[in-house]
């Protein structure tokens, strides 16, 4: 433990840049984790992880619709609506049966029992999971959020076909039924205004 | 430089005493210190919490807990507490402050006063965690019944739903933004200390095992703390600003979080365990009077781990709906995990081999540790399979697993490294007759404790539950009475600290005897205020 002499030239270690370094990689992180929002949602629809469905151009259409096989897929309907929604929704079939690459039309049933204007938000999927790579939506009423007035019916459309594809990945070699959910929420900001809304009622009354 | 020690050579008999010494303090082991009383008040609470639940689940049906929402918020408080607030600051906050700059040869940390920082936002953030306990959580309900791992939709604020609609969240998260950036603050630190303050002639590759399980501790801090903190910041955001980051209602995802969640939480597992695998090395070496068994593989075995903890995060979320490829690569990059990690237990078993074995305090929580830790391990490479795990997700067998890797590994390492530097940083000896009593009766008391959890989350039990069918009482109860020895011997823990400062003999520099051959040894018992004024000089063969 004796003194040792500086060598020639020797320069003491910058703390200062290492740490400002180190800095900004924790603020990196920070904005990777904001970025990591919207790339989750397009890692969701270009791998259809979660159920995601995809969605079709026409032409991409009339290609699968030209590859049109013999196999055959039950396609089941499930509507939902969260507790907060005053609406009655439902598909307006059960199920149906399409060949691969077939087009279908189907619908669904959404009528507003409030007496106030209600927007509501459809989130969906489809189940098993993995065939959400597979399944293609052309036109669809899901995109958006929906206004319905006091008493008002609507029938939502959605144009769908399952890609031939599907029988090119043997994961889905089982797959027989898909079943294509759609769930209902009260619009957040809905919520809110009505929230407020009722707030200014109790107070004026 | 030069001027710098004379100037250090003036200030040599200044030490500030009072609340000036702990207030302001700068000195690295004064803060360490603090750190280590801080974790065990801190864990003095999270274990009375954990007691309290044993409590109640010692019999079928409600004990005395008879609002469900007060058990959710225990296993919240003792989860949040246990890893926010008594390992993370007792391993690296206590351990990391004491020993790395001693261990190095290094006079202090490298920014001291940021080092003050980093202690001092730890005591507002427990405090905001403990003042949520009393403030609304769902409705009139009090306190945050999440579960650590605070999930979307449950810890959101939506109108109409049950959910966390009150205040009681808000705080939490502001408790984990305040720990997170001490946290930050602290990797830094470590990171600027080590690359810029090594002694002449420590080389990396010739630095002690300590310092390189908190230098890798430290960047895992640095890469993953910053998400949780940006997942949390969303979620306040979308609980009071009208953000829908997780919220369906709003085009948000819930199972976002959990992505995000868990992109921290499983580093978080390897921060809080990582540490002691460096000082489970020093004691198993010290006490073996051998070097520790392939240095540079016990080294990057470390390296390797914190690396692959980045990419098997979602091995918490199989029942999330991944697909099967997506649960295939995650079981297989999980069970890769095993490597390293059987590398280190391996070592360390080789390093016994052989040796001159003295089986004193700290070598008998070192091998407990092993023994633990190895069968945490392999319930672990069991839960990594997606299918098994389909079964397991959420029952006790999960509680089983991790209480084997953090209660019985991470704590014994923080009891081993305790008792192995007690000396040093009292200057008094412990007790080994009363460090042994503990020991043991922790031993017997933790695997009673969480043995049986095994076999409760086989038959299904699910965590989080107040309440479990009469069928699986006999387990319980002994698993409750398991809990209370372990706490009895957490109490004596106290005792036999007492009585080494008040009865225990003056430790000399180095205790241990040849098999202790860091830096710290070179130093006398407790060491002097300020050290290594004429920086050591580590000589290559001086590698250990």
């Amino acid at each position: 433990m004796s003194r040792q002499p500086l060598p020639e030239g020797y320069r003491p270690p910058r703390h200062g840049r290492t740490a400002l370094v180190l800095a900004g990689v924790v603020a990196g992180m920070i904005g990777l984790t904001y970025a990591s929002v919207p790339l989750y949602y397009l890692f969701c629809a270009v791998t259809g992880l979660g159920g995601t469905t995809q969605r079709a151009t026409d032409d991409e259409a009339r290609v699968a619709a030209a590859a049109v096989s013999d196999r055959e897929f039950t396609v089941r309907f499930d509507a939902q609506t969260a507790s907060t929604l005053p609406w009655t929704f439902k598909p307006e079939q059960r199920q149906v049966t399409v060949k691969a690459g077939e087009q279908k039309l189907v619908f669904f049933k959404a009528a507003n029992d409030a007496k106030t204007p209600v927007t509501g938000r459809a989130t969906f999927n489809v189940t098993p999971l993995k065939s959400g790579q597979y399944f293609v939506k052309i036109a669809c009423f899901c995109f958006d959020e929906q206004t319905l007035q006091p008493g008002q019916s609507v029938d939502m459309p959605v144009l769908f076909y399952v890609d031939p594809a599907i029988s090119d990945d043997r994961n889905l070699d089982e797959v027989k039924t898909i079943t294509l959910s759609y769930t209902f929420y009260r619009d957040r900001d809905d919520t809110a205004d009505a929230a407020a809304h009722a707030s200014r009622a109790t107070t004026t009354n | 430089m030069a001027s710098t020690a004379v100037a250090h050579g003036h200030d040599d008999h200044h030490t500030p005493t009072g609340l000036r010494r702990w207030l302001f303090s700068t000195n690295h082991k004064d803060i360490g210190t603090l750190y280590l009383i801080f974790a065990v008040v801190a864990g003095l609470i999270g274990g009375a919490m954990s007691m309290l639940m044993r409590l109640e689940l010692q019999e079928t049906g409600t004990q005395f807990i008879t609002n469900h929402h007060v058990f959710n918020v225990l296993v919240t408080g003792h989860g949040l507490i246990m890893v926010f607030f008594v390992i993370m600051p007792a391993v690296i906050g206590g351990f990391g402050n004491w020993f790395v700059p001693l261990m190095i040869g290094a006079p202090d940390m490298a920014f001291p006063r940021m080092n003050n920082i980093s202690f001092w936002l730890m005591v507002p953030s427990f405090s905001l965690l403990l003042i949520s306990v009393f403030v609304p959580g769902i409705g009139s309900d009090t306190g945050v019944g999440t579960g650590w791992t605070i999930y979307t939709p449950l810890s959101s604020s939506v109108p109409g739903v049950v959910t966390h609609d009150g205040p009681a969240v808000d705080l939490a998260i502001l408790s984990l933004h305040l720990s997170g950036a001490s946290s930050i603050l602290g990797a830094i630190n470590f990171i600027t200390t080590i690359f810029n303050m090594r002694a002449p002639g420590m080389t990396l590759h010739r630095m002690p095992l300590f310092a390189w399980s908190i230098l890798v501790t430290a960047f895992l801090l640095l890469l993953s703390l910053p998400v949780l903190a940006g997942a949390i910041t969303m979620l306040l955001t979308d609980r009071n600003f009208g953000t829908a980051f997780f919220d369906p209602a709003g085009g948000g995802d819930p199972i976002l979080f959990q992505h995000l969640f868990w992109f921290f939480g499983h580093p978080e597992v390897y921060i809080m365990i990582l540490p002691g695998f460096g000082i489970i090395s020093h004691i198993i070496s010290t006490f073996s009077r051998k070097p520790v068994f392939g240095y540079l593989g016990m080294a990057y075995a470390m390296v390797a781990i914190g690396v692959v903890g980045f990419i098997v995060w979602a091995h918490h979320m199989y029942t999330t709906g991944l697909a099967v490829d997506t649960r295939a690569y995650f079981t297989a990059a999980t069970m890769v995990i095993a490597v390293p990690t059987g590398i280190k237990i391996f070592s360390w078993i080789a390093t016994m081999w052989g040796g001159s074995i003295r089986f004193t305090t700290p070598m008998i929580w070192a091998i407990g540790f092993i023994f633990l830790f190895t069968v945490g391990g392999v319930t672990g490479v069991v839960l990594a399979n997606a299918g098994i795990d389909t079964a397991l997700h959420n029952t006790y067998y999960v509680v089983a697993h991790f209480h084997y890797v953090l209660s019985l590994g991470a704590v014994f390492s923080i009891f081993a490294g305790f008792y192995y530097w007690f000396p040093k940083m009292s200057g008094r000896m412990y007790s080994e007759v009363l460090g042994k009593i503990h020991f043991w009766t922790m031993f017997v008391g933790v695997n009673l404790l969480f043995f049986p959890m095994h076999f409760l989350g086989l038959a299904g039990m699910p965590r989080r539950v107040p309440d479990y069918p009469d069928a699986m009482a006999d387990w319980n109860r002994i698993a409750s009475f398991g809990a209370y020895i372990a706490g009895a011997s957490t109490i004596f823990f106290l005792f036999v600290v007492l009585h080494a400062f008040l009865a225990g003999k003056r430790a000399a520099a180095n205790p241990w005897g040849e098999g202790a051959d860091t830096l710290e040894w070179t130093l006398p018992s407790p060491p002097p205020f300020h050290q290594f004024n004429d920086l050591p000089v580590i000589k290559p063969t001086a590698h250990h």
